[in-house]
């Protein structure tokens, strides 16, 4: 009896650990992140390093804005790509599929959600690139070196779908059959009743897997920063290149630390990362809320 | 709150088909089976039914789980045609139209029949606007008319009163049973001839299943009720003709006092027996 209350006592207490280390992981980040990137407030405001456009670091100037504006950027344009995509192949393959396209697609969504993103990377530079190059940019009078914006966005896209539609699947199938048969039975077409019905009322999952895969594609490094270009520069023009965040850390971590203040720098933007994805993840949570009220 | 308008004089609830008399020959069954069979791949669920629904009255299907009830139930309506692994033959008629056959729009189809499921499933939207939806679907859009009708309906089920200071709250919002009635109101908004209604009270405590079962004693004035059970006293008080179903046949069918006093075969016998 005893060994059983201990055995008890043991896992009740290995499980609250894990908890407690998954909940102090993002603070502690936060925390290190803060106190490495600290020395550059000294040199900088907050203010200036954020909406500064001037990167010199031998000289001591140290503005951020081309790189969160690229990352922004880049992350918008798969998200408005990847949306409807995931959307509407979740909503295929749940309502309409049939039993053997699903049997298909599921190990080819896993597959694909779990290829390493140099992959994805490698496939970018080789397919997207002359892509955006030699169609798209002609299309629209453009000349670019495929090295884009555009390119970025793509790959990033392409990468993000499985994840986001391994979650859309899930959401969609947790709608109960019967609610879906209900308003079939008042008389719904099976579009009136995926429409009002199963979208309706996976909106709060809708809107949580959309968050996760933005949180992910601001975050994503190596594929995008194989085809983005990474040139310093503020662009509006899709066509030209620009330089994401991740890419910033994933290329000058380790190089030129003897420069001052670069490595608090480098930690800043890093810090920035985090706190953006924390904003994007807030920001959907309080819609999911909105939407689980209604 | 979404303003609660009475209809103008001479305007009508949905403005169709509103007039009983219009529902065919009141002598004449409303349903018609014929030879309906169904399989799910080598099983054969349901096995040659032939079945007459009386008209204005509630039949009962009962039998045990698992024996075609709840799949004859959705042949009806052709909820059948979800279930890709289902082969469906035989003929149901609606009045004299053979609905599995039919040619024309399922939709208006499944409005000739309310749905009443083994748990409430309300929709995700507003206490009025599941109730609304069904006539929305029906191509009306006159605000005051859909309100007349929302009101309408959710008094014919007794929730009015519950729920006119908060329709615009979740359907969700409201209690077990007040959302069975919710569905109850949300089918008859559509004005079917027929209310389909699968175990409604399995879920429900026993004052809601006592609400249930008394709106289907009033309602069966003005609709035919098809209602499937397993439960022998629910039978006994409800029904005005019953099904005995055993593995997907039909066992015995009748009038409930004969059934249930004078069973002709052993396996109703025994299920009454075990009932009791």
């Amino acid at each position: 009896m005893q060994k059983r209350f201990i055995t008890d006592k043991i896992t009740w207490t290995w499980m609250l650990f894990s908890l407690i280390l998954i909940l102090t992981m993002p603070l502690i980040m936060g925390v290190g992140l803060y106190l490495k990137s600290a020395p550059i407030f000294e040199h900088q405001s907050l203010w200036q390093l954020i909406t500064g456009s001037n990167w010199s670091p031998t000289r001591g100037n140290f503005g951020f804005w081309p790189f969160i504006s690229s990352s922004l950027y880049v992350t918008i344009l798969s998200f408005i790509l990847a949306v409807p995509v995931c959307l509407f192949a979740g909503i295929y393959l749940t309502q309409f599929a049939s039993g053997t396209l699903n049997k298909i697609m599921h190990p080819v969504i896993d597959i694909l959600a779990g290829l390493p993103s140099v992959i994805y990377g490698v496939w970018g530079i080789l397919i997207i690139v002359p892509f955006v190059s030699k169609v798209l940019a002609p299309f629209f009078n453009v000349t670019s070196s495929g090295y884009s914006l555009f390119a970025g966005g793509i790959v990033l896209a392409i990468m993000c779908i499985p994840y986001m539609l391994n979650m859309l699947i899930e959401v969609f199938n947790t709608v109960p059959a019967g609610m879906k048969e209900a308003s079939l039975a008042l008389g719904a077409t099976y579009w009136e009743a995926v429409k009002h019905v199963v979208v309706r009322k996976s909106f709060p999952g809708i809107i949580s897997a959309y968050g996760l895969g933005l949180a992910k594609a601001f975050g994503e490094t190596i594929a995008v920063m194989m085809v983005v270009g990474n040139r310093i520069q503020v662009s509006v023009n899709p066509f030209e290149a620009g330089y994401p965040l991740p890419a910033l850390i994933a290329n000058n971590y380790g190089e030129m630390l003897s420069i001052p203040m670069y490595d608090a720098a480098l930690m800043f933007a890093a810090l920035l990362l985090l706190v953006i994805i924390l904003i994007i993840n807030l920001i959907f949570r309080y819609f999911i809320y909105k939407a689980t009220q209604q | 709150m979404i303003p609660y308008i009475i209809p103008s004089e001479g305007t009508n609830d949905l403005g169709h088909d509103s007039d009983l008399s219009l529902r065919g020959n009141g002598s004449q069954p409303v349903v018609r089976v014929k030879n309906l069979n169904v399989f799910a791949g080598e099983h054969h669920i349901l096995k040659n039914i032939n079945l007459e629904i009386p008209r204005n009255k509630i039949t009962v299907l009962l039998g045990p789980s698992g024996c075609g009830k709840t799949t004859l139930l959705k042949c009806m309506n052709k909820l059948t045609d979800l279930y890709k692994e289902l082969k469906v033959s035989g003929s149901i008629y609606i009045d004299d139209d053979d609905i599995l056959n039919a040619q024309g729009y399922i939709p208006e189809i499944r409005q000739r029949m309310g749905l009443l499921s083994q748990r409430p499933f309300p929709l995700p939207m507003s206490i009025f606007r599941n109730v609304s939806y069904g006539i929305k679907l029906k191509g009306i859009s006159d605000k005051k008319l859909i309100a007349h009708n929302v009101e309408k309906y959710l008094r014919e089920v007794g929730l009015w009163e519950e729920v006119k200071d908060r329709l615009n709250q979740p359907a969700t919002s409201l209690s077990i049973g007040q959302q069975q009635r919710l569905c109850l109101a949300r089918g008859l908004a559509v004005k079917p001839h027929i209310i389909l209604a699968d175990e409604p009270t399995s879920a429900l405590d026993p004052i809601s299943s006592k609400i249930i079962e008394n709106l289907f004693k009033e309602l069966k004035k003005n609709y035919t009720i098809i209602l499937v059970t397993h439960v022998l006293r629910q039978a006994v008080r409800l029904a005005d003709n019953v099904v005995f179903m055993y593995y997907g046949e039909i066992i015995e069918q009748g009038p409930p006092e004969r059934l249930f006093n004078e069973p002709a075969t052993e396996k109703l016998k025994e299920y009454i027996y075990e009932g009791n």
